[in-house]
């Protein structure tokens, strides 16, 4: 087996993909189960559960759109709400490693299974450490935990009552584990205590939309830190 | 089985949703990389995208626990009590899994057999 510069890897791509992946699964699929008994229980059809995962493939925003369709919301108004809850996506391209990654049909997947937990996993360490199959294994593989998730939900969401509650609550403690390691990766504490103030400060001041209030923030502090360091310079 | 009063929506309006929901958030995770080339020959944005993901990491972590739930006690108890296990955990042993079960089995727990604690 070799990897994309030829030289023998250790192990397949897939396989090093999957212990990267296999954590985010264990908070994905519970995530996702959740999701597809939403989509049963509120009366549409069980397919729809890996139709949504699998083309919009964007967590937080599916589950806001099955309260949008139920109510009969214009699609305008669903057009604003995606392009709200996933502008904070446009950032992810100065650090996610598509430059790793070959083939005009890979770089096509690469940018649109770009989520969250995606980003997680590639962006706080080097990009020399990926190579391209390693990258698309791990999107695939975590493309395949929320959809399977999904569909596992809409299939069994009709005969199982939820009965255990909070599984969910994995996905928060592994993105607990991956700040603290990008916390770790990072050189300075800063970057992070103004990360935690911007946070607190969206959540009290727009809780609706903390995601993307407290990231322009972050960001617009960050870059006018940086013009400041040039301007010492 | 609806939760709502509401006629079931058609096929034809869920359709429509889907294409338009993952055209957009194809388009925000797609068209920057169009820029991408340009931003990183930049020495100050790869400065820039070198501080970023701590902080976005952050902020997500922020979301999540903001998100899933109101923001009452009884609902941030459990969330503090299984992030804070999580947290201890990591610090003392370095291992991911351990740390995440760890974690959400402290929150299952506490929202599953203390009464007045939710998700």
């Amino acid at each position: 087996m070799n990897d994309d510069e030829g030289r023998p890897a250790a192990q397949p791509p897939w396989r090093t993909a999957l212990s990267d992946t296999l954590p985010m699964g264990a908070g994905m699929v519970p995530l996702g189960i959740t999701f597809g008994v939403l989509v049963v229980h509120s009366g549409l059809a069980w397919w729809w559960a890996p139709a949504f995962s699998g083309l919009i493939y964007a967590g937080s925003l599916e589950f806001l759109l099955i309260g949008l369709v139920l109510t009969a919301t214009p699609l305008s108004a669903i057009a604003l709400t995606t392009l709200l809850v996933n502008a904070r996506h446009v950032f992810y391209c100065l650090s996610f490693p598509l430059h790793r990654v070959q083939g005009r049909l890979g770089r096509l997947y690469a940018r649109f299974a770009l989520i969250d937990e995606a980003y997680a996993l590639t962006a706080s360490r080097p990009a020399e450490t990926f190579t391209s199959r390693r990258i698309l294994w791990t999107q695939a593989q975590l493309h395949s935990y929320w959809v399977g998730g999904g569909l596992l939900g809409a299939l069994l969401g009709g005969v199982v009552p939820a009965s255990l509650r909070g599984l969910e609550f994995a996905l928060t403690a592994l993105f607990t584990v991956l700040a603290l390691e990008a916390i770790k990766a990072g050189a300075e504490i800063r970057t992070p205590i103004l990360a935690a103030a911007c946070a607190l400060l969206s959540g009290w001041l727009a809780p609706g939309q903390l995601l993307l209030v407290a990231m322009s923030a972050f960001l617009a502090v960050l870059a006018l830190s940086e013009l400041l360091r040039r301007a010492h310079a | 089985m609806n939760f709502y009063d509401e006629p079931m929506p058609d096929a034809g309006y869920l359709a429509a949703t889907v294409a338009i929901a993952a055209t957009i958030t194809f388009a925000l995770r797609a068209v920057p990389f169009l820029l991408v080339e340009w931003l990183r020959a930049s020495a100050s944005i790869r400065h820039f995208s070198r501080r970023m993901p701590a902080g976005l990491m952050v902020i997500l972590l922020a979301y999540l626990l903001h998100a899933s739930g109101a923001d009452t006690a009884s609902s941030l108890v459990p969330r503090a009590a299984g992030a804070l296990v999580t947290i201890g955990l990591h610090l003392k042993r370095g291992n991911a899994l351990l740390s995440v079960f760890a974690g959400t089995a402290t929150f299952v727990v506490l929202v599953n057999a203390v009464p007045g604690l939710n998700p």
